[in-house]
């Protein structure tokens, strides 16, 4: 029998302290380089992941939370740590917006995840305002590729910060709603709540 | 070169999942070794410094090892060698019912624990909280495999003396 059984076993509450008390410091030494949070909205839990240079991912549940800290773990960096306070802005913002209150994020971005054309997409993607949509082709076009029309989907369907860039407001030419990461009813959702505003 | 094609392959888990899994053995062991007055600030330090070091480390490390190793070097060495403040072996509680330490046999065997010399404190709870084979053990407080385990038997023998666990009534 292991003769140490019996030491005390460190409660939850000390190992939370001691968690904050290691986030504090990781950002005070410039280590760390991913924080996250979740936040609940309507649409389920969204993942919240930021860098020291702004939001770098928004996740759905569907996405598999897991999956996309390990793809940031490899991607940007393996100093992954949960830090909720550290998104607090981005959580009130994500909060307002489900609310109803808030039109327009004003939030650092990190668009480190998105490369040439498709960061170019992304780029414009925030031009599109509240309550309105436009198509794929039209998101082409503003990206200075008119006939990347495919292209401008697929980067409307791998954006890194889904809702805060509102890959949501861009719907096919013949209207129907085209695909969404967050699935077919999300998108419809944003939608609805944007038009009920 | 199935080596390379692993090592590639194969990528570090977020920092996160590393405190989550370890970060209550960590303490215990610091616990152990230092007491509770030390071992928070000794947590956070080896935390920070495994943070630090963490995207250098080979995906496929021993993760516990490699903190022990961590928590060793910077911090229960150099609190070891700070605060020298000899243990009081007299405030152990060998009588039983007059202490009220003694009604919490987890406390009493955290201070049987403490009273024992600091090479076998460590090689203890090395061996019994964070599951190291002796030679890592030996590796990290010096001398060899068979010493450390003799260390190990030693530190045992004196708790069997000094730590009663409270008999039922």
């Amino acid at each position: 029998m292991n003769p140490l059984t019996a030491l005390p076993r460190p409660d939850a509450a000390t190992l939370d302290r001691l968690h904050a008390r290691l986030v504090d410091a990781a950002a005070d030494d410039d280590t760390l380089d991913v924080a996250y949070r979740t936040v609940d909205t309507p649409l389920g839990s969204l993942l919240l992941a930021a860098t020291p240079a702004g939001l770098v991912r928004v996740a759905y549940e569907s996405e598999g939370h897991d999956a996309v800290l390990s793809a940031l773990a490899t991607k940007v960096s393996p100093r992954v740590l949960r830090a909720p306070s550290r998104l607090d802005a981005t959580a009130r913002e994500i909060d307002d917006y489900f609310a109803g209150r808030r039109h327009v994020f004003d939030l650092p971005l990190d668009l480190q995840l998105a490369h040439g054309f498709r960061r170019e997409v992304l780029t414009h993607l925030r031009d599109i305002a509240y309550g309105s949509t436009a198509s794929y082709s039209a998101v082409a076009a503003a990206a200075g590729r008119p006939t990347a029309v495919r292209a401008a989907a697929s980067a409307c369907a791998v954006n890194p910060l889904p809702i805060v860039i509102p890959c949501h407001r861009v719907i096919r030419s013949d209207g129907s709603l085209g695909g969404y990461l967050g699935g077919a009813a999300a998108k419809q959702s944003l939608l609805a709540l944007e038009s009920a505003a | 070169m199935s080596g390379c094609v692993r090592s590639r392959s194969v990528s570090l888990p977020p920092f996160e999942s590393i405190v989550a899994e370890h970060g209550a053995v960590v303490l215990r062991v610091c616990r152990a070794v230092l007491g509770p007055d030390d071992a928070e600030d000794a947590w956070s330090e080896t935390f920070l410094a495994a943070l630090r070091a963490y995207p250098r480390l080979r995906p496929d490390s021993n993760i516990r090892g490699w903190l022990i190793t961590i928590a060793h070097r910077k911090a229960i060495d150099g609190y070891r060698t700070r605060n020298r403040a000899p243990l009081a072996v007299a405030e152990l509680p060998h009588e039983p019912a007059t202490s009220d330490v003694y009604e919490l046999p987890d406390a009493a065997l955290e201070a049987a624990v403490r009273a024992l010399p600091d090479k076998q404190r460590q090689v203890v709870a090395y061996r019994y909280l964070a599951d190291l084979s002796y030679r890592e053990i030996a590796e990290l407080v010096g001398g060899t495999e068979a010493a450390a385990r003799r260390s190990s038997a030693d530190g045992i023998a004196t708790l069997r003396r000094t730590y009663a666990p409270e008999e039922p009534e």
